[in-house]
């Protein structure tokens, strides 16, 4: 690869206000080899040119775009760099796409989780590729001395029409990388968008189909060791002593050590969430091996004592004690209803409830859920004297950098962390302890290392969707018109309320209070946290309040979002009461809801999270005695949507494990064991109990886009549950439903 | 530790390995065949799917001891440029997401449609239910599974 033309001090725009919280950094160094793919129009240029820290472009017009966060199936490693080349107006058929490694001086927010990246890189994104293009034109005009406001571009060609002059952009990008960049530039109005809005392929495809290297799991260096560790049994114990002789016997093993993933002493930040700190470490030449020893070795645990866990965001209790799900379920029941947290309180929800005609009150719950990323947790180090590589896939790699320079002593600006393809993130990897195991292993044993998990490992190691449980109640009048509405909820270990979404806002005596229990299981974020539980709840109760109001359920739901909307109660309310019924009005429209067909039992939900609204009509028939999703009609506003076809798909997805999850998900646990170790005994959603169909639709408008990988998932529960109930007469509330379908099933037969 | 002749993607591959390493491992760590993927290790996931003498099975639990001389195509076998008509049908629909799984579906799919070119969708189905995808990309496989058989 050709060196880069440009130097450093000259290239400080980020400074400038147009970039003001943008974070928009300029690089010149490219850590990545570059290489085009045989589709591409050019061959490799002789050499490249760096406008800005996105973009280098080859002296044969090839552009090189990098896609900074990592890429973990929610395919902004393509949508990123449509934005920038929409911009940058070149033809996408030029663009090359590469995985900018962890570098917070050239990118800001190199993280996924939220749904934030496409919200949160628009600007940013979308500056880089109108920059770069300003740049480009002045570069021509100066060459041809005419007046920059006469040049225009299109698809990677420089034109000054007067004069009949043009010029590729490979052929301007020398000149280009010396021109100032502007304090502030142009960009796109988006009537203008060639790119942005249409559907391109995930530009790694070819490689997933062809199953060449890009996951973690998949890196290899030369004399690189396989290493495995081995966590405690239970939640509650911890690691007493280890005797490693007949492991260290067995063939291929190098070395078998106890590690310490983090000093007690060290300050946790949020994304250090740990369940066991102290493993013990089996290092050898290859997989099976290491499986093999691992077996050998005859560990003792011990429970531990209360201890307490402070980070950044406050200090949580880990009692001692060897949990199990029912006592978890008993202890919640109990908490259930009691006042701990008053977190919004309209009117006066007490006389509400005195004074209604019609009381409906309802308790839903639902389990811990394990992740279950299909590629397990993995992570290469090497540690040496000069500073660590660390190579594989993870969603928050600033933060899990941080970690590991504290535990091993290694400034920041030695680790070198590289982002592969991650087999599923869904929050799971947010969480990267197995990082720094893998950097005090390498550290250890002086050799580059790839620590493993086992799929046993994986599950029982910690880090579930917590298990919540929620009280509502809503008050109607003799007019059926819903008067007060409470919610109490809480969980293990955190709360699943949030007290200003919807119905806030649009009854006027409204009371929303939470609680949460202790625990000394680890959890943490998974897929539309809290949402994919309360949206659940939430929506399911409103389907019965509408029955017992005598009214349609997306017609009452459309009620109370014309209320929040003409005149909402109080001012916090955190939805868009008109986008918000614009997709239950879509979904509407587009499902047929008022057709009645028969032997099709239909549910509707809406949820709004991650400043994306959905709502889904779902269709349920069944096949010869079971229960089979026939249709989900899906209808989405997450403004504009960058790459149609993609984010179709994770629509489709999210409908896909929404129902899986509703149906058959549950960690569960006994005397602190996970129960659940593997697929075989961890239901996961497969091809014959998927839906059929799903029938995804956008609202079209000119909102900046939002995200497209939560979202559409907590909708999918409810509009199941109510279908189901349409189909049995049978309301669920308490997840997963498989079982309660199947005793229904049973008692009828 | 014995040493075993293997033809892989129609190449002769000798390992020296404890006899009961299952394929997946001596796809993975010793013939530097990374496509082949491990997802859990008990032939639940489909994760790890390769062909031996063109029938799908499960590499996580075929011992390199018993697959003899049998012939093995990994991912990386398929097609010399990824051309199988399953291959294109997967780009086609654009069919993955995090894409992890799906070396192991494409290998369930082809043999499927070796041995039943036009398959129903309750075949489809059937064939394809032991393969999981935690990202639910379900409805495109079986999308491009029908585009590939009626493009073969």
């Amino acid at each position: 690869m050709a060196s880069a033309k440009t130097s450093l001090n000259r290239r400080s725009f980020l400074k400038t206000s147009a970039l003001a919280g943008g974070g928009l950094m300029l690089s010149f160094s490219w850590l990545v080899g570059c290489k085009p793919s045989p589709e591409q129009a050019h061959s490799l240029p002789d050499e490249w040119f760096d406008l800005n820290g996105f973009i280098k472009i080859g002296n044969n017009g090839l552009v090189t775009i990098m896609s900074p966060n990592p890429e973990g199936g929610q395919n902004i490693k393509t949508a990123f760099p449509m934005i920038v080349a929409d911009e940058l107006d070149v033809d996408w058929k030029n663009v090359v796409v590469e995985q900018a490694p962890l570098d917070t001086e050239k990118y800001t927010r190199q993280f996924i989780g939220g749904s934030q990246a496409i919200r949160q890189g628009w600007k940013s994104l979308r500056m880089a590729g109108a920059t770069a293009r300003y740049v480009l034109k002045e570069a021509a005009a100066k060459a041809w001395g005419v007046p920059s406001g006469e040049i225009t571009t299109e698809a990677g060609v420089i034109y000054h029409k007067a004069s009949g002059k043009q010029a590729g952009y490979g052929e301007m990008a020398a000149a280009a990388v010396s021109i100032p960049v502007p304090e502030e530039v142009a960009l796109k109005a988006q009537k203008d968008f060639k790119i942005i809005g249409t559907s391109r392929k995930n530009v790694d495809a070819k490689k997933i189909v062809t199953g060449q290297p890009l996951f973690g799991i998949d890196h290899k260096k030369e004399g690189m060791l396989i290493a495995m560790v081995v966590h405690p049994p239970a939640f509650g114990l911890k690691l007493k002593s280890v005797d490693d002789s007949a492991a260290r016997a067995m063939p291929g093993i190098v070395d078998v050590f106890p590690i310490k993933n983090m000093q007690d002493d060290y300050q946790r930040q949020f994304f250090d969430t740990c369940a066991f700190t102290e493993l013990v470490a089996v290092v050898g030449k290859s997989t099976w091996e290491v499986m093999n020893a691992r077996k050998a070795l005859k560990v003792e645990w011990e429970p531990f004592s209360d201890y307490s866990e402070t980070r950044d965001n406050g200090t949580r209790l880990f009692p001692a004690g060897l949990e199990s799900t029912e006592g978890h379920r008993e202890h919640m029941a109990k908490k259930t209803g009691k006042t701990v947290n008053v977190l919004r309180k309209d009117g006066d929800p007490e006389k509400a409830f005195q004074n209604a005609a019609k009381v409906i009150e309802r308790t839903y719950t639902a389990p811990f859920l394990a992740h279950n990323c299909m590629e397990p947790m993995n992570f290469f180090a090497d540690v040496t004297a000069d500073g660590a590589t660390l190579v594989g896939p993870l969603q928050k790699p600033e933060f899990t950098e941080k970690t590991v320079s504290a535990r091993l002593g290694i400034p920041l600006e030695k680790i070198d962390i590289q982002m592969t393809r991650l087999g599923g993130g869904f929050g799971r990897r947010s969480y990267a302890h197995w990082m720094v195991e893998a950097a005090v292993i390498s550290d250890k044993v002086k050799a580059p290392v790839k620590l493993v998990y086992s799929r046993e490992d994986d599950m029982t190691s910690g880090i579930y969707r917590p298990t919540y449980q929620a009280i509502y109640r809503a008050a109607l009048d003799a007019e059926n018109n819903l008067i007060g509405f409470h919610v109490n909820g809480g969980g293990i270990p955190e709360s699943c309320i949030y007290a200003n979404r919807f119905p806030a806002g649009a009854v006027d005596n409204y009371l929303a209070e939470d609680w949460v229990l202790d625990s000394n299981i680890t959890t943490g974020s998974f897929r539309a946290p809290r949402s994919n539980f309360i949206a659940a709840a939430e929506q399911s109760f409103l389907d019965e309040v509408a029955e017992a109001a005598g009214k349609d359920p997306i017609d009452f739901r459309l009620e109370l979002l014309e209320r929040a909307k003409n005149t909402p109660v109080g001012d916090n309310n955190d939805y868009d009461a008109e986008r918000y019924a614009g997709v239950l009005q879509l979904a509407k429209e587009k499902s047929n809801w008022g057709e009645k067909k028969a032997g099709v039992h239909r549910g509707v939900s809406a949820y709004f999270c991650h400043n994306s609204y959905a709502a889904n009509v779902l269709d349920l028939v069944f096949e010869n005695g079971n229960a089979r999703v026939e249709k989900v009609t899906c209808a989405i506003d997450c403004g504009i949507v960058v790459n149609p076809d993609t984010a179709t798909n994770l629509a489709e997805g999210a409908t896909v494990d929404g129902v899986g999850t509703a149906m058959f998900g549950a960690f569960t646990f006994k005397d602190g064991v996970p129960e659940k170790t593997n697929f075989d005994k961890y239901r996961m959603i497969r091809t014959k109990e998927a839906p059929k169909v799903i029938d995804v639709h956008f609202v079209k408008n000119d909102i900046d886009p939002t995200g497209m990988g939560e979202p559409a998932y907590p909708p999918v529960f409810a509009a199941l549950a109510n279908a189901l109930y349409q189909a049995t007469g049978k309301r669920l509330y308490d997840q997963p439903f498989a079982p309660a379908l199947e005793e229904l099933s049973r008692s009828r037969i | 530790m014995a040493v075993f002749n293997l033809s892989v993607n129609g190449k002769k591959q000798q390992v020296d390995v404890d006899p009961a390493t299952p394929m997946l491992w001596v796809l993975r760590d010793h013939l530097n065949l990374v496509g082949t993927k491990f997802g859990c290790g008990i032939a639940q996931c489909g994760a790890c799917t390769i062909h031996l003498d063109g029938t799908a099975i499960r590499s996580c639990q075929m011992p390199v001891s018993a697959v003899a001389d049998k012939a093995i195509t990994t991912i990386e076998g398929l097609s010399e440029e990824g051309d199988h008509p399953v291959q294109k049908a997967w780009l086609e629909h654009d069919v993955p997401q995090c894409g992890y799984c799906q070396a192991g579906q494409i290998m369930t799919a082809s043999a499927l449609l070796a041995s039943n070119p036009n398959p129903s969708d309750d075949e489809i189905e059937a064939a394809m239910n032991g393969n999981i995808c935690r990202c639910g990309t379900y409805l495109r496989i079986k999308a491009a599974v029908k585009t590939a058989a009626a493009n073969a």
